[in-house]
């Protein structure tokens, strides 16, 4: 039985890639990036071996900690569980509980993230091998943490599977998980900072986590080679006892899942709320505006990017105190243009089938792209006016105002314009609604990426003006090049921005029914 | 046209009087498509009269779906033509879209609208005065049971009650003809009559409905026309009466479709 369970896992994967040789290049990516970590690691842990005994022993135990608190954390705050065996589907096959457990917590390292695990936990053996004892306890040492990773991941994910699937858990954490992940390089600098202030600090750390459940395994190796074999039995006893706690945990979750299926409803509300379509103008072109802003505000996919905005304003602030020029800061204003202007390059695909509604309705080209782009228009404007301007409040070097307002504006117009050609022709690989904004999106990775960087290239080359005239503000340091480049950036903007919706317009109208096909094989 | 109407009112009656009885609601002649190596739709050609109930049945994959998708505007045909009160489909397409209602089987909808915004959204993409959408908004709703949950999220919806909210924004601009895809599938049996109510309400003031489903009952107590597809090809059309040549529907369709496997074999499945 167990066998089957991994032949399955097996066999889905397998069928998974063979929807579409785009499939497989974009799995070799991952496992390209993958494998480069991987590989960094495992050479990393080898070398450990030369290093003295305390730095190898603090090493392994603080990486493994690390290791099983991410695969404890990470399902749940992505909401992206490997859910390809879901326990729920083998609810009417009566499978004896033993060998399901067995079956699925194997079925777990298959896989990129299960595999590399595996590799980077076995090549703790090679940094205690440094005589045959040592290499075999740490060898049952890995292979006791491997398995607590894997473990603690089904705990947290069965444990939290009925909040998991309520759609609002799903929205916010998506969201929210976005905070860290952006403020990586501050967060990152940060505990830098206070790891080379307290440098000898860290190995005692390593030793007291040793003796709790998420370092006990990874410290086999080092006690058994500094001659402690008592701690070494100890610390095993901790290392078993956590696993057995850990499958017992697991067992009584899943067998009360298993009868207990999550319920993912809500309250009802009676209507009367029209939200932004009473505010907006009761034509298509407005209906289009009104349904796009109530999807900024309330798709997380949307939101997502929403949130990058401030964020991207702490990080670059971040650098520019690091720095001693705050002339960075004034890239802020343009730089959050293009974001914005680019974050509808793949409405459609956003929409995803339910552009079939557009379709019927046979609403005008245009008044699709025109209620798109006015959209973000309408949230983008104010912020990209201000993160312009602000800047300068703490630079000084007022001057350059204009001729940034310019370059920010010029980008804003003229990305639209863009966005609107590219959604209406191409179709890209975007997470599905209702889906996590970091769910690996299916569909033609080979397309999004020439699409993506075909774009921006377009983009790059649409704002040259812009960009020329700040060059030559700089040169000659005229002012008048400012003033004259918010002309020209608006102007150009305009143009460009009309230009966009009326090609768009026309090609969707043209393409509507290929598009509608396209997204219905991403469905 | 959708020209706002001066009294809107439940059931949604067609725009404008029926025309001569010659001009079919919908003509298909010669559809077919081809997905890679399969076959979907093998030329389809096919009259719905004015004024008819018209059913589409067939197993499961027997293009019935494709068919209707292409004859609604939503996938190209690779041959052949659709001509819904002769404005061709794929030459006209905004003003076929005008006269038609279209539920789609198997498609997403806006669902992060509440389902009055969604129905709002279809009636304003139309073109319709703000007025109109309102008070045929409120109606629909109330039609489809769904005024209790007018303000919830689609997404939160019951499957049957996404199938209502969708049906509902096929209706607000009044079509001529209304074509629904699976329309009963997952919609519960009091739904599924006050549905009906209002369809046949709907035909009886000369609007046409055509219908796909493989439920061949239903099909026969609420439809006065039907089709059977199979294969992506017609195996007989007419009145309902004709179809069935004095036999039940269902016995008739297998035997057209044939495949049926004589209840003989699984013997271990008998428990006594």
């Amino acid at each position: 039985m167990v066998a089957h369970l991994l032949r399955l896992k097996l066999t889905l994967l397998r069928n998974g890639l063979k929807r579409s040789p785009w499939q497989i290049v974009g799995i070799a990516f991952g496992a390209l990036y993958a494998v480069g970590i991987v590989g960094a690691l495992v050479v990393a842990l080898i070398m450990l071996g030369r290093e003295s005994h305390e730095i190898a022993q603090t090493a392994v135990v603080l990486g493994g900690s690390l290791a099983i608190l991410g695969w404890g954390l990470i399902p749940v705050a992505v909401s992206s569980a490997d859910m390809t065996l879901d326990p729920l589907r083998f609810t009417t096959f009566a499978v004896p509980m033993r060998q399901l457990l067995a079956g699925l917590a194997l079925g777990g390292l298959i896989g990129i993230p299960g595999v590399a695990t595996a590799l980077v936990g076995l090549a703790t053996v090679a940094t205690w091998s440094r005589g045959i004892l040592s290499a075999g306890a740490a060898l049952v040492g890995a292979v006791l943490g491997i398995l607590t990773c894997i473990l603690l991941s089904k705990v947290v994910t069965t444990a939290t599977a009925s909040l998991a699937s309520s759609r609002r858990f799903k929205d916010i954490s998506g969201v929210v998980f976005m905070i860290p992940l952006i403020l990586l390089g501050p967060i990152v600098a940060g505990v830098a900072q206070g790891i080379t202030a307290s440098a000898g600090f860290l190995p005692d750390f390593a030793r007291a986590l040793a003796w709790t459940p998420l370092g006990a395994a990874w410290s086999l190796g080092g006690d058994v080679d500094a001659g402690q074999p008592g701690a070494a039995g100890l610390k095993l006893l901790i290392a078993a006892a956590t696993l057995a706690g850990l499958t017992w945990c697991w067992k009584v979750l899943l067998e009360r899942a298993l009868v207990n299926p999550p319920y993912a409803g809500g309250g009802s509300r009676k209507g009367g709320k029209l939200g932004m379509f009473a505010l907006l103008p009761p034509t298509p072109t407005g209906a289009v505006a009104a349904r796009s802003l109530t999807y900024w505000l309330r798709d997380p996919r949307y939101g997502g990017s929403l949130i990058v905005i401030p964020l991207l304003a702490v990080v670059l602030f971040f650098q520019a105190s690091q720095g001693d020029s705050l002339g960075v800061l004034s890239v802020l204003g343009p730089l959050t243009a293009f974001l914005m202007a680019w974050s509808i390059s793949a409405d459609i695909s956003y929409d995803n089938t339910a552009f079939a509604l557009h379709l019927a309705t046979g609403v005008r080209g245009t008044a699709d792209r025109l209620g798109r782009a006015l959209a973000c228009l309408i949230l983008s404007v104010p912020v990209v006016l201000a993160f312009t301007v602000v800047p300068f409040a703490f630079t000084g070097s007022w001057e350059w105002l204009p001729g940034v307002l310019g370059l920010s504006l010029g980008m804003l117009l003229s990305g639209l314009g863009l966005s609107s050609v590219v959604s209406a022709r191409y179709n890209i690989a975007v997470p599905l609604p209702g889906d996590s904004p970091f769910k690996k999106p299916p569909g033609n990775v080979g397309q999004t990426m020439l699409v993506q960087f075909g774009g921006m290239g377009v983009l790059a080359l649409l704002v040259i003006p812009e960009a020329a005239l700040l060059i030559v503000q700089s040169v000659t340091g005229n002012p008048f090049f400012g003033w004259l480049n918010l002309g020209v950036g608006l102007a150009l903007g305009l143009v460009l921005f009309v230009v966009g919706v009326r090609i768009g317009g026309r090609w969707l109208e043209a393409r509507g029914p290929e598009m509608l096909a396209q997204l219905t094989v991403n469905r | 046209m959708t020209a706002p109407q001066p009294h809107p009112a439940l059931p949604p009656t067609p725009a404008g009087p029926p025309p001569g009885g010659a001009v079919p609601a919908l003509s298909i002649r010669g559809l077919a498509k081809r997905f890679g190596t399969k076959i979907a739709v093998d030329g389809i050609s096919l009259d719905v009269p004015a004024g008819s109930f018209y059913g589409i049945v067939g197993p499961n994959g027997a293009g019935k779906t494709t068919t209707l998708s292409m004859a609604t505007g939503l996938l190209r045909p690779d041959f052949g033509t659709a001509l819904v009160h002769g404005v061709d489909v794929w030459a006209n397409p905004l003003e076929a879209k005008r006269l038609m209602g279209i539920l789609p089987d198997g498609v997403r909808l806006f669902d992060r609208l509440t389902g009055e915004q969604l129905i709002t959204y279809a009636g304003l993409l139309r073109g319709m005065d703000r007025g109109v959408v309102a008070s045929r908004v409120g109606e629909l709703l109330a039609a489809m049971d769904l005024a209790q949950d007018a303000g919830t999220l689609v997404v939160d919806y019951s499957a049957g009650m996404t199938k209502k909210i969708a049906l509902a924004s096929a209706l607000i601009h009044a079509p001529r003809l209304l074509v629904l895809d699976e329309p009963f599938e997952a919609v519960d049996p009091v739904s599924a009559s006050n549905i009906r109510s209002i369809l046949d309400s709907y035909v009886a003031s000369g609007g046409t409905v055509i219908v796909s489903s493989h439920v061949m009952d239903l099909v026969q107590r609420m439809c006065d026309h039907v089709a059977v597809v199979a294969g992506g090809r017609l195996l007989a059309a007419g009145t309902v009466d004709e179809v069935r040549a004095g036999a039940s529907l269902e016995d008739r369709f297998v035997q057209l479709v044939g495949g049926r496997s004589h209840t003989e074999g699984l013997e271990w499945l008998r428990t006594s």
